[in-house]
């Protein structure tokens, strides 16, 4: 065995990641073709946003923050929307699209026939998502910069926390993906993307609901992007915020390795 | 991606270079090798050993075990038991650099339908991590290869099966392979389709490429195959070139009668001392012997009336059939 094998079998991460790179290749050749589909989620949030500042605004007026500052509604609604979009991109890619890869074009069985693993193919399908996700947070990053609804440069670092959204969406969907049996599964995972949608602390602070509820919404994951983001928006660091990233980090990290294993699973058999 | 990239992957030059592989050594070496699935034995304890260049059938009906032998040797199905060695290192081990060596012809096409014909074979080279400027001349090469130049554009959907079936050969070939494994190429195509992908494959065998070739087609083994294994119900039940074989396990010719209906019951010891061996099938009766022309005559003396008399070569066909009892495609 030569030194330089050795090397590869140390820092295997490496490998990984250009192989990975391969697979997110792919993804942008298909897009080449049908480009126009990504724009499909970035006008959902974009109109809940229009919803929020002319309609529900003008009724509800502002709401106070955590430190009991009142803050203009459509400034407290727009960075939960751009969270839920940075999910929605991640869960489009990384549910249906998969579903259809792994079950019926057999993308993945070609892969596993060249150098590309299970878990190449996995961290490349879930980069992939989560990119789907981060394209959907700029855009809609802009249109908040534009909109006048950042209050603070730290908006920019609104971008890593919609990344970090984006992977664990992406590798909870995959996870979830590889174990379903037919398109009506999905029905599921759309009522799951609903209900954290509705009860995130994205319409309302979570300060509304009673001490046990409160407990319930900390295991939405979306919750803890919510929080992210808009403390960037608004420009409130406060150190809390790392366990709320930690928290997304862990279940991306839980998908990834669950989708990597479960694949070897279903097309190594 | 640097253009001094020459291989595949940084993997595949750590892996098993030629210095541990001397010509005599076998590319592939399979002892015990078995497969199950749960309690289900798919593989049972087989035995072979392919050489550099040389084209290797593994003969047999459908579910004899060659596509699970196959899918081991490629490295995307763990060994349940037995001995595996492919370009001499362990595919548990060095999955990622045996593949890297390998292409892929499977039984059924997993083309990507997203992509055109050119991505497609792209595409699958930059899953060996071949670089952009590497790749596009070669697919040139390639899809001339294959007769598929003027398709590059096009999608994979409009294809005919014989185009698939090329159009995955040309996608194996990209990463310029030391062994080609092919599972049914030619399953499910017309004659002419069929004919067309030999032509492709023996030119392949003329250049140097090893072939391991899986069929159902005792007309398809004999075309294409130096040497091969015949295998029945998870087994190998012979080995040998196709002459071999047939010179071991047959006669040289073989008479086919065909009788009325309700004749051939009736036939009783009628046959005996015709031919060496006969065979009776529910639509016919086979008879073996070194002189077809001998058995004829001495059928028309004993006045057995078939309604139809054909004398043949003997086939791959008539050796699984004196091996296992049974035809091979039913
Ligand atoms: N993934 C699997 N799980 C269970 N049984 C399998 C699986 N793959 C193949 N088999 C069984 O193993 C046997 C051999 O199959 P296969 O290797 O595909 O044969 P062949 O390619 O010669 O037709 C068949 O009976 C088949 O049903
Ligand atoms: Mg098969």
């Amino acid at each position: 065995m030569s030194a330089q094998s050795l090397g590869l079998r140390v820092i295997p991460a490496a490998v990984f990641g250009r192989r990975a790179r391969s697979v997110l290749e792919r993804n942008l050749f298909v897009y080449k073709h049908i480009w126009i589909i990504l724009f499909s989620g970035f006008f959902e949030p974009l109109f809940y946003l229009f919803a929020a500042r002319v309609g529900l605004g003008q009724l509800v007026g502002d709401v106070r923050n955590g430190s009991g500052e009142r803050i203009d509604y459509a400034a407290f609604v727009a960075p939960a929307l751009l969270a839920a979009s940075a999910m929605n991109g991640a869960v489009y890619e990384s549910t249906m699209n998969i579903f259809f890869k792994l079950r019926y074009a057999k993308v993945y069985d070609g892969m596993l026939a060249t150098p590309l693993g299970p878990f190449d193919i996995a961290l490349g399908e879930i980069g992939w998502s989560l990119i789907r996700g981060a394209l959907y947070a700029v855009g809609f990053i802009v249109v908040m910069w534009v909109a006048g609804l950042l209050q603070s440069p730290l908006a920019v670092l609104g971008l890593p926390a919609a990344l970090l959204i984006g992977f664990a969406f992406a590798g909870a969907g995959m996870a979830a993906t590889s174990f379903m049996r037919s398109w009506q599964d999905f029905d599921l995972v759309n009522l799951a993307i609903l209900v954290l949608f509705l009860f995130s602390a994205t319409f309302y602070p979570l300060s509304v609901y009673p001490p046990w509820l409160q407990l319930v919404a900390q295991l939405s994951p979306l919750y803890h992007g919510v929080v992210l983001i808009r403390s960037f928006t608004l420009g409130t660091l406060e150190l809390t915020l790392l366990w709320h990233a930690l928290f997304l980090a862990a279940m991306g990290s839980v998908g990834l390795a669950v989708s990597a294993f479960r694949l070897r699973k279903l097309l190594t058999p | 991606m640097k253009s001094t990239h020459r291989a595949a992957e940084p993997v595949d030059e750590a892996g098993p270079g030629p210095q541990n592989e001397s010509n005599d050594r076998a590319l592939v070496e399979a002892r015990g090798l078995t497969k199950r699935f749960g309690e289900f034995v798919a593989v049972d304890a087989i035995n072979f050993s392919i050489r550099r260049g040389e084209a290797f059938g593994f003969l047999g009906p459908n579910g004899a075990g060659k596509t699970s032998t196959m899918r081991m040797i490629a490295a995307v199905s763990p060994v349940t038991e037995g001995r595996l060695e492919v370009f001499g290192t362990d595919p548990a081990t060095h999955g990622a650099e045996i593949r890297a060596r390998l292409g892929v012809v499977p039984q059924s096409d997993t083309l990507d339908t997203e992509l055109t014909v050119f991505e497609n074979v792209y595409i699958y080279g930059r899953y060996f991590g071949l670089p952009g400027e590497v790749l596009r001349p070669r697919i040139s090469e390639l899809l001339e290869f294959v007769q598929l130049a003027e398709r590059g554009d096009s999608k994979v959907e409009p294809l005919s099966g014989g185009m698939k079936r090329r159009l995955t050969i040309a996608r194996a070939l990209v990463n310029e392979p030391d062994l080609l494994v092919l599972d049914e190429p030619t399953t499910g195509l017309d004659p002419q389709a069929r004919h067309a992908l030999w032509d492709r494959l023996y030119r392949l065998k003329q250049r140097g490429v090893t072939l391991i070739i899986t069929t159902h087609y005792m007309d398809e083994a004999e075309q294409l195959c130096d040497r091969l294994v015949v295998m029945d119900q998870a087994k190998i039940v012979a080995e040998g070139s196709p002459t071999d074989l047939i010179a071991r396990y047959s006669t040289r010719e073989v008479v086919e009668l065909r009788f009325p209906v309700g004749v051939q019951e009736r036939i009783g010891d009628r046959l005996d001392g015709l031919a060496t061996r006969s065979e009776v099938l529910p639509d016919r009766v086979l008879l073996y012997t070194d002189d077809g022309d001998r058995t004829t005559a001495e059928i028309t003396r004993r006045e057995l009336a078939p309604e139809s008399t054909v004398v043949r070569r003997s086939t791959l066909e008539d050796v699984f059939l004196r091996l296992t009892g049974r035809t091979l495609v039913d």
